[in-house]
């Protein structure tokens, strides 16, 4: 589920914050900048896990601030491809079901990927899935908060950094507010044997 | 900033569960400045994952247990990923271990798999909830007194 990524950044130091640790200061400034945010194609960055190499630290002409070029290494967050993983459900929707990490929210499991057969209940807004057995159908709803195992298939990172101002012809102008995506997504898929809710597989 | 290597090692749940614990106990001894807006976002992906780390049983685990596993793990022939997802999910049933190794009809015959379940859950230790309700079921199978 998490990888080690090794990175190079050059950090600065303002001046009164001179009086602290270097390394200390490196460590919160790096965990301000990364921390809780998705590098692209890399992952959700978690924390700072050491620090293998300071280099010299130069003060620039017109900046009092110290700049360090700090060789680390980070947690992040990167599942690889057919793992398994053990989510809650946030909701369901036409596109799928959305589901949960905790500390990662974007992971849709397509209506393709569901258990089949499977069928969306509108009035419920709820994923079903129609169990076949000899006595007879049986419905295996997939509420909202419910553990889910399922298994990663496809990630996709969106690169949401801010564009310049749009060119001339400004077609959809100021009206709608920007369409907010999601910079890293995960597809998952529960179409095997032992995935999907975890209370269907527990044999009590 | 410069990436050097996306991929440099693989961390199990545990040993990123012991790093967020570690981190949390020198904030909270250093005190002051943990509540700064800078510090708001480290905050809540530690606290978040930290929340999701502490339901698995990853958090009974120690560096022992997991050198121990490894070891334990040598003759069964599996995979890095494949040794990692048994450390993170610790798999109780055969249908588990079918999800997580790969072809495992054509790898592993019936008493493999079976000796592979019985090291996972011998060397890994369980939730304690899941012990407690898994003797009570076991009692309740033989028909002993609970002592």
């Amino acid at each position: 589920m998490f990888v080690l990524v090794e990175m190079v950044d050059t950090v600065r130091i303002p001046p009164w914050q001179f009086e602290r640790k270097l390394n200390d200061s490196i460590a919160e400034e790096l965990n301000k900048k990364l921390a809780n945010k998705v590098v692209y194609n890399v992952g959700l960055c978690i924390c700072l896990f050491d620090i293998t190499k300071l280099e010299d630290a130069y003060v620039f002409p017109g900046d009092g601030a110290s700049h360090t070029k700090v060789h680390f290494r980070y947690v992040v967050f990167r599942p690889f491809l057919d793992e398994v993983l053990i989510g809650k459900i946030k909701g369901c929707s036409p596109e799928g079901v959305h589901v949960s990490l905790g500390f990662f929210d974007d992971i849709l499991i397509p209506p393709e990927s569901l258990q089949q057969p499977a069928k969306f209940d509108e009035a419920e807004q709820v994923w079903v899935w129609e169990y076949e057995t000899e006595e007879g159908a049986h419905d295996l709803y997939m509420d909202t908060g419910e553990e889910i195992r399922f298994r990663v298939v496809d990630e996709s990172f969106v690169d949401t950094s801010p564009t310049g101002p749009s060119s001339a012809e400004a077609t959809s102008s100021s009206e709608e507010p920007p369409r907010k995506e999601a910079p890293y997504t995960l597809a998952g898929s529960i179409s095997e044997p032992g995935l999907g809710l975890l209370s269907w597989w527990t044999s009590n | 900033m410069e990436v050097k290597d996306a991929n440099s090692a693989l961390l199990s749940n545990y040993e990123v569960f012991q790093l967020l614990t570690d981190l949390k106990e020198q904030r909270k001894e250093s005190g002051k400045n943990k509540h700064s807006s800078g510090q708001q976002n480290l905050n809540t992906i530690t606290y978040e994952t930290l929340k999701y780390i502490s339901k698995t049983p990853c958090r009974h685990q120690s560096p022992e247990i997991v050198r121990e596993f490894l070891t334990a793990m040598k003759s069964h022939k599996l995979t890095k990923a494949e040794k990692l997802q048994l450390l993170n999910h610790r798999p109780m049933t055969a249908v588990e271990i079918q999800l997580i190794v790969e072809e495992s009809e054509e790898r592993l015959t019936e008493e493999q798999i079976e000796a592979l379940l019985h090291t996972v859950t011998s060397i890994l230790p369980a939730e304690p909830e899941t012990e407690q309700q898994k003797s009570a079921d076991d009692a309740a199978v033989d028909g002993e007194d609970p002592a």
